[in-house]
């Protein structure tokens, strides 16, 4: 503790201990999160590889994986269900029962699944023919973050792995994961479908009286623009999804306690960037508002110096060589040793302002590959950077 | 002389949409062109459609409402405007418009039923974003002093567009309407809309980084473009960093031959008497820059074969502040931008 306050004097943040968290038994689900274009999904594979190495019975759900990085992890196959990784404990005979599987989440699939764990054959079959079902399982902008809580929900009562690591959507902001359910079902829970599709029917409710006749005027103006038959779909599809709903509730209820449980840790991907910064930001208030455990950040594919020249003495030796015609090469390993300072200097002042805010997060610097990671060796050398 | 950076095409689009994968400074760049496009005397719009108030991050302003306002001068007079497009408001304007709700819309949208609506079709709030678009575009002002014709009241609308994940579907309305009433205020616009997204006066820029994702991903995305018919505009290469060393090191420096004891004595000679471990860090930090470029020059040449015009964005080391917009901008108009 004092260690650490005498860090945050001097500036510095807390160290995030990701292999302190990967051994802990007691870490049973890790969720990455973070914009769009941060490293997320290679983050979550890498830390389920490193966990499995060390012995671990880990299962990492993905969302939508680069191809190359879903085939390094053996993702050729689309049938939403954990598949073993090829090759990944190859090297480990040694450490004991250590397991790696993975998947890549079909939100039709576990949509349908959901829908007939919850109802009669003959009912499920009636909510699949619907047409307005298959907008809602593929296009709506909740399904997949819902589906992914979903899925996650699954595999933590089978009860056959011990580290579920999770990927989260691609969402324009990382908040959306936990704000996409709520949205679904609000949708989902039928008041205004009933009342727009009858608003007469719909009962002297207080809402109708506060609007009056405008209401129907809405309703019709609505129905104009998407046309009868789709909101009678839409209907038809709301009252065969009453009797489930209760049950869907529940259960996406029980996903979210599962978030905040014991058990489970947040990991905030980012980039050193303002903007992936800022929305690291937000989500590290809104998982603090929510009591939802926060292991740390982890600032991707940062630019650290590898020599402690400094970027004036550099630039000098750089132009001395230039100016008598010197060795180019040295000159150039100079120009470029100036401008890496100064990109490292600028990443430091980024995250600056998010560790001024945010004190006490602990933080890890993953060092940018200069190739992209598209095998295990390249997860492998992922894991070890961010665990060091 | 013909540029083919920006080649006249481009010059008489009028609608700028731009795209690219996340995080390679989509929204930058469209700021940076809708300054570039008013410079001289000109009125361009900045128009953003997924709420992130990115426009207002990027100029420095309070957030946007859903109203066109000045939010940047551009060089030799000219001005940009920002707007941030909501579908919810957009569909209470058509509301408003066609049937008249009066104060009623305000509450309907407190109940969520605007929201409802704009969900309940997927399809919709596309359209009705994109609709707003077209709007802006067609919308002329005044009188020409001159002639006494009606002229357009922006020379150019930018639209920072959704990612590159989304963007086909996004600007696909034809396809959207499939899933809409056939009849009605909003379908008669929205055929309007289709008109102008496959016309010429429209131009879908791609942002990328010579990365392997970005790249690979607008090579799919212009594949996608051109299925639909839609009109591709220019590749904007964003973030280029120089690349520093002589061309006849760079093969040797990626494996680190040639960067023994001659580094060393070069260094000397410019006066710097370095520890080992200061040399050995400078000669991993050029692996690294070596194998960067070789991999941009990889890249490249992936992108080239597509064969749209190209225009060039350095990384600004300094991070891009409201100053860097400006100097992109002048960037850009250094390439032709006009």
């Amino acid at each position: 503790m004092t260690a650490d306050r005498a860090d945050a004097r001097a500036g510095r943040p807390r160290h995030l201990d990701l292999d302190g968290l990967l051994a802990d038994r007691d870490t049973k689900v890790l969720v990455c999160c973070g914009s769009g274009g941060v490293g997320k999904t290679t983050t979550a594979a890498a830390l389920a590889l490193r966990a499995a190495e060390q012995g671990r019975r880990v299962v990492v759900l993905t969302i939508d994986p680069a191809r190359r990085l879903a085939q390094s992890l053996g993702l050729e196959e689309l049938d939403n269900e954990p598949r073993t990784v090829p090759g990944a404990l190859r090297n480990t005979a040694d450490r004991g029962d250590g397991e790696l599987q993975a998947m890549m989440l079909d939100m039709r699939r576990t949509f349908d699944e959901m829908v007939s764990g919850h109802t009669t054959p003959d009912r499920a079959q009636a909510i699949f023919d619907n047409p307005f079902y298959q907008t809602i399982s593929t296009s709506f902008s909740g399904t997949q973050e819902y589906m992914a809580m979903e899925k996650l929900g699954q595999l933590s009562s089978t009860g056959l792995w011990d580290l579920i690591v999770v990927d989260t959507p691609p969402s324009r902001s990382a908040l959306d994961f936990l704000d996409a359910p709520q949205r679904l079902s609000s949708f989902l829970d039928g008041r205004m479908i009933r009342l727009l599709s009858a608003p007469a029917r719909a009962g002297g409710s207080a809402l109708r009286k506060i609007v009056g006749s405008t209401f129907n005027l809405f309703a019709k103006a609505v129905s104009t623009i998407l046309g009868g038959q789709m909101l009678a779909d839409a209907s038809a599809f709301v009252q065969a999804f009453d009797t489930l709903f209760g049950g869907f509730q529940e259960r996406a209820n029980a996903t979210y306690q599962l978030l905040r449980a014991p058990g489970t840790s947040f990991v905030v991907v980012a980039a050193p960037e303002p903007d992936a910064l800022r929305e690291a930001s937000y989500f590290v208030e809104r998982l603090s508002s929510e009591r939802m455990p926060l292991a740390g950040l982890v600032l991707n594919r940062t630019h650290p110096v590898h020599s402690t020249l400094s970027g004036a003495r550099a630039r000098e030796g750089a132009e001395t060589l230039e100016s008598a015609r010197g060795d180019e090469l040295a000159a150039a390993v100079l120009r470029l040793h100036a401008d890496r300072v100064e990109t490292a200097e600028r990443e430091r002042r980024v995250l600056g302002r998010f560790t001024r805010a945010h004190p006490g997060v602990p933080i890890i610097d993953v060092p940018a590959m200069s190739t992209d990671v598209h095998d295990l060796d390249g997860l492998r050398e992922i894991g070890r950077r961010l665990a060091s | 002389m013909t540029d083919q950076r920006w080649p006249a095409a481009l010059a008489e689009a009028r609608l700028h949409v731009v795209s690219g994968k996340g995080g390679t400074g989509k929204t930058t760049l469209a700021a940076a062109l809708a300054l570039a496009l008013a410079a001289g005397g000109r009125r361009t719009l900045l128009v953003e459609v997924e709420g992130r108030q990115g426009i207002a991050q990027v100029f420095d302003t309070p957030p946007l409402p859903y109203a066109e306002q000045r939010i940047a001068v551009a060089p030799d007079g000219g001005e940009v405007r920002g707007l941030s497009v909501d579908a919810e408001a957009a569909l209470l304007e058509y509301l408003e418009m066609f049937y008249n709700l009066g104060l009623a819309g305000r509450t309907l949208r407190r109940m969520g039923a605007i929201e409802f609506a704009t969900t309940l079709a997927p399809g919709l709030r596309d359209v009705l974003l994109s609709g707003k678009v077209k709007e802006c575009v067609g919308r002329t002002v005044g009188e020409d002093r001159r002639g006494g014709r009606r002229v357009p009241l922006y020379d150019a609308v930018v639209l920072d567009a959704p990612p590159t994940g989304r963007i086909v579907k996004f600007l696909d309305v034809t396809k959207a309407m499939g899933s809409l009433a056939r009849t009605g205020p909003i379908h008669t616009q929205s055929e309007g809309v289709v008109e102008l997204l496959h016309s010429s006066r429209t131009a879908i820029h791609l942002v990328t980084q010579l990365e392997d994702l970005p790249v690979q991903e607008t090579l799919d995305t212009v594949d996608e473009l051109v299925e639909a018919g839609l009109p591709t505009g220019a590749v904007l290469i964003n973030r280029i960093r120089p690349s520093r060393l002589p061309a006849t090191a760079l093969t040797g420096a990626a494996t680190g031959a040639g960067l023994g004891s001659g580094l060393r004595s070069g260094l000397e000679a410019a006066g710097l008497f370095l520890k080992d471990e200061e040399v050995d860090g400078l000669v991993s930090e050029t692996v690294e820059h070596a194998e960067r470029v070789q991999i941009e020059s990889a890249v490249r040449s992936r992108l080239n074969a597509a064969g749209l015009p190209q225009l060039e964005l350095p990384e600004l080391t300094e991070g891009v502040d409201l100053g860097g917009v400006y100097e992109l901008a002048e960037l850009l108009r250094e390439q032709g931008v006009r």
